[in-house]
């Protein structure tokens, strides 16, 4: 019984092996040149740091995102100020809430839509992509003009819109950002599938019967997938960046959540009554978020396609 | 006394795994008036010697040592210096003279530029002396040619250019790199001549990079072959040709494939059986023309009726200039491009109407080895699972465990170590790389393989290796092939029968040696005259045959009559040259006599 297994004799022979010299891929040759990039290695340390934060930080509050300190809401700008043996180590927002809870919470939401954002990019932009460009012909054609009449809308109206009409919550939040992100996303895709398929290794897989499912899966993806990760991770921050101008607007995600965007929006709007770090504390973390998922980026591509420098 | 001297020159790069050492010391010099071939092949370093000598490293390159132009010292000058000796004292042509042009410059602006930077020469007088040139080079129309961009020219039209432009300032020396490796035979003659030419007329010093000993037969004085960074032997041409005392100089001559050889293939008996048929296949391409309001694509005829048949065993050499529709034919063959008209029978069963999954059964039997070796493998995939790949696909009852098996052999059979199934083919050389696609295309043990180019992208003693590789297969297997190559030289070594294609179509067919000393068509004759033959006495004494005007467009109808002028003169432009067979199994188009096709004045070029 044991021996009849596929996976056991594939295991068997991989130990066997052991004298096969083992090679070095591109993914490999692309890790290390990423671990020898300094600067995306600090950012990725930084990026670590805030999602640990984000992680472990409600550890460390002593009140909750939507306790109210009737105590000190009063006075926001004497009592509301930062204040680490009070507990308020970020101080209060204009309602009396504890602002280090909800950077916290914001934080995560800001991450959250940037991932879900770029993920659904991801999936949805690739596989419309790889479609169009490996088929090819009509059905690239109108694949292609539909993507084009989607991208003459402007994307902020598009999101509004379906906010507006589906109700604003987490969910549709999401499908909003996912319904504009793929777009460039699939024609990136699209002419990177259109190049490969005229490679020679392609051709050669033809020719060795290898069906056309199995040469997208098997050739297709895992060579655009460089390209795809890379734009994805420059698609993060954009995300996060879309997210905050709706959320600024007062469009997006609805009390008791919120969003780094939103408290930039609060923040900035009671400036000028001298609580200041209302708008520095989420501006602090927000900056940092997107200037290290650039530099990420940045360091992605050039790890992925070292011929681009 | 000496225009160049290189002393002790040392090369090496900074790389992310520590400095590689890319020129370990060479010294040589080149006296005025007189042609230096470099040789060796790719990673010699013949052209980083080169390249380090006129300050144009990468910005890792690191060059140490001693480079006199006249005396000058010139190695690792600031830029501003370099730039007085570069494109005016020394002249440089590249292997690709479209990456070596400036796209968006018209060929008179490019041209002029060197002028004005190094002359001070603009205007009117800039473009007299640019047009002057152009005619030295001998492009014909030469002054429309100077309101030209790069890409409206022809390959060996661009090379000329690029002669032009490197010859304005007279420089004392010309460096040319692989001139003649991007070109057509017939092209590379004429290149090769002017460079010649103009040697002797301006008494310019040439310094040639090549990897080719014909090409070296023909043009060079003194020799210097590289290896490994060094130069291994030095000296006259007549004294290395006849007695080369290095062990790697000898190998080298050796591998060169000789025209002249006579050791082709004998023909296959008449009664072998026929694998292959292919009768009147045609290929179109729809092209939209540039202008026309209602622009209705005209068919690009690519393959344009040919028929032959393959036996059993048999290795057919097919053989044409780019463009001639080998590639697309042996696509066509195998129906990876779908073929427009005509039949493909493969054992009796007409592939052409197969559907896609009849198809894909036969498919097991009919492989194909392509050009670039590094391309034809997925860059993600281990080489062992590139080799495996058909068997996924035609073996599905093998366990992973036969199936490594199974590579590992193959490995061996095409002499790749089975340790080495982990590697990615970046981490391997050009030759190994091909052994792996020649082992993924014998997986299964086809009955067909074409090699479309197979061996064209290697250096030479890879190329004799991979050739004689196909050949050990063939004899142990039993397989046919078509082996597809521009160098006839290389073809008539391995085939049984040689096919000659001119746009499209078939000028001439036949046994191996009889195409090679006997050729009757005036385009394979003037093919075979082109072909340098590494050994200098035999090569400078050869007459050439020059067909007036380059290699025509397939677009151009009248072209494809260019051996028929009697028939262009009487208007029939459609007509289809026969094909009459003048001796047993060897089959030449309709011509008219040579004379007559030479002395059409070049009427076509005046376009």
């Amino acid at each position: 019984m044991f021996g009849k297994s596929d996976k056991a004799a594939d295991l068997a022979g991989e130990v066997t092996d052991h004298t096969a010299i083992q090679g070095r891929s591109l993914w490999r040759d692309a890790l290390d040149r990423f671990l020898r990039n300094k600067a995306a290695m600090a950012c990725v340390f930084v990026l670590g740091l805030i999602v640990v934060f984000v992680v472990f930080g409600p550890l460390l509050a002593q009140w909750s995102n939507e306790e109210i300190d009737w105590s000190r809401m009063g006075d926001i700008v004497r009592d509301g100020r930062p204040n680490i043996e009070n507990g308020h180590y970020f101080g209060l927002d204009e309602l009396g809430r504890d602002l280090y809870a909800r950077v916290i919470q914001a934080t995560r939401t800001s991450l959250l839509v940037g991932l879900i954002g770029a993920a659904m990019a991801l999936i949805l932009g690739t596989a419309y992509g790889v479609i169009a460009g490996f088929y090819g012909g009509r059905l690239d054609a109108g694949m292609m003009r539909f993507v084009d009449i989607l991208l003459a809308i402007p994307t902020t109206l598009i999101i509004i819109l379906i906010l507006v009409v589906a109700g604003r919550s987490f969910i549709t939040l999401f499908i909003a950002l996912g319904a504009v992100s793929w777009l460039t996303m699939s024609r990136i895709v699209r002419a990177q599938t259109l190049t490969l398929k005229t490679r020679e290794f392609i051709e050669a897989a033809r020719a060795g019967g290898v069906s056309e499912g199995a040469i997208i899966v098997r050739h297709i993806l895992p060579n655009l997938l460089g390209v795809v990760i890379v734009y994805a991770s420059l698609l993060v921050p954009e995300m996060i960046l879309a997210e905050s101008f709706i959320s600024f607007l007062g469009l997006g995600i609805a009390e008791p959540n919120t969003s780094l965007g939103r408290l930039i929006a609060e923040g900035a709007g009671t400036m000028a009554y001298g609580t200041l770090w209302q708008l520095l504390f989420p501006l602090f973390f927000y900056v940092t978020i997107i200037i290290t998922m650039f530099f990420i980026g940045d360091g992605l591509r050039d790890a992925l396609d070292p011929k681009d420098r | 006394m000496a225009v160049l001297t290189v002393d002790n020159l040392k090369v090496s790069f900074d790389t992310p795994d520590g400095p590689v050492s890319a020129v370990k010391g060479t010294s040589f010099h080149i006296e005025a008036g007189e042609c230096l071939g470099i040789v060796g092949e790719s990673g010699s370093g013949k052209s980083q010697t080169f390249m380090a000598a006129m300050g144009l490293l990468p910005s890792n390159g690191r060059a140490s040592g001693s480079v006199r132009l006249d005396g000058h010292e010139i190695l690792n000058l600031p830029v501003g210096k370099l730039n007085d000796v570069r494109g005016a004292d020394v002249g440089m042509i590249f292997q690709d003279p479209l990456t070596a042009l400036t796209p968006h410059l018209r060929v008179g602006e490019q041209m002029a530029e060197v002028l004005k930077v190094h002359r001070g020469m603009t205007g009117s007088a800039a473009r007299r002396l640019c047009l002057d040139w152009l005619e030295r080079v001998r492009i014909p129309a030469a002054s429309r040619r100077l309101r030209q961009f790069p890409h409206e020219l022809s390959g060996g039209m661009r090379q000329r250019v690029m002669i032009a432009q490197a010859m304005l300032c007279e420089p004392r020396l010309l460096i040319a790199d692989e001139p003649t490796t991007a070109l057509d035979v017939t092209v590379q003659a004429e290149v090769l001549d002017l460079i010649a030419g103009l040697q002797k007329e301006h008494g310019t010093a040439v310094a040639l990079i090549t990897h080719d000993m014909g090409v070296v037969a023909r043009m060079c004085d003194r020799l210097e072959v590289m290896q490994y960074g060094e130069v291994v032997e030095s000296g006259s041409v007549g004294k290395i040709f006849g007695a080369a005392d290095h062990a790697y100089t000898r190998r080298l001559l050796d591998a060169m494939p000789r025209i002249d050889a006579g050791d082709a293939p004998a023909p296959m008996p008449a009664e072998t059986e026929t694998l292959l048929d292919v009768d009147d296949l045609r290929v179109e391409f729809p092209i939209r023309p540039e202008s026309g309001f209602f622009r209705k694509p005209i068919p690009l005829k690519a393959v344009n009726g040919v028929s032959f048949s393959l036996a059993r065993g048999e290795t057919l050499g097919i053989v044409g200039e780019s463009g001639c529709g080998k590639s697309t034919l042996a696509r066509a063959v195998l129906r990876l491009i779908e073929p427009t008209d005509g039949n493909v029978s493969w054992l009796g069963t007409p592939l052409t109407d197969l559907d896609k999954r009849a198809m894909k059964k036969e498919r097991k039997d009919l492989q194909i080895v392509f050009q670039d070796p590094l391309a034809s493998l997925d860059p993600r995939m281990t080489i062992a699972a590139s080799i495996a790949e058909p068997l996924k696909t035609y073996r599905p009852d093998m366990t992973a465990r036969e199936r490594r098996a199974a590579v590992a052999e193959m490995m061996e059979r095409v002499g790749l170590d089975p340790d080495m199934q982990n590697r990615y083919p970046h981490e391997m050389s050009g030759g190994q790389n091909q052994r792996v696609g020649i082992a993924r295309a014998m997986i299964n043990r086809p009955k067909l393989i074409i090699c479309d180019e197979a061996v064209s992208a290697l250096d030479v003693s890879i190329q004799a290796q991979i050739v004689k590789l196909l050949k050990d297969l063939q004899a142990e297997f039993g397989m046919s092939m078509l082996f597809i190559s521009h160098d006839l030289s290389v073809v008539r070594e391995i085939s049984n029968r040689i096919m000659v294609l001119y746009l499209g179509r078939i000028v001439e067919m036949g046994d191996g040696d009889m195409i090679c000393a006997t050729p009757r068509h005036p385009y394979t004759q003037s093919l075979i005259s082109a072909v340098p033959i590494p050994d200098p006495d035999l090569e400078r004494s050869r007459e050439r045959i020059r067909i007036p005007g380059e290699l025509p467009s397939p677009l151009d109808l009248r072209a494809a009559l260019r051996f028929l002028p009697s028939k262009l003169a009487a208007g029939d432009e459609d007509y289809v040259p026969r094909l009459d067979q003048v001796a047993p199994g060897h089959w030449v188009a309709e011509h008219d006599p040579l004379d007559r096709i030479l002395a059409q004045a070049p009427a076509q070029d005046a376009l």
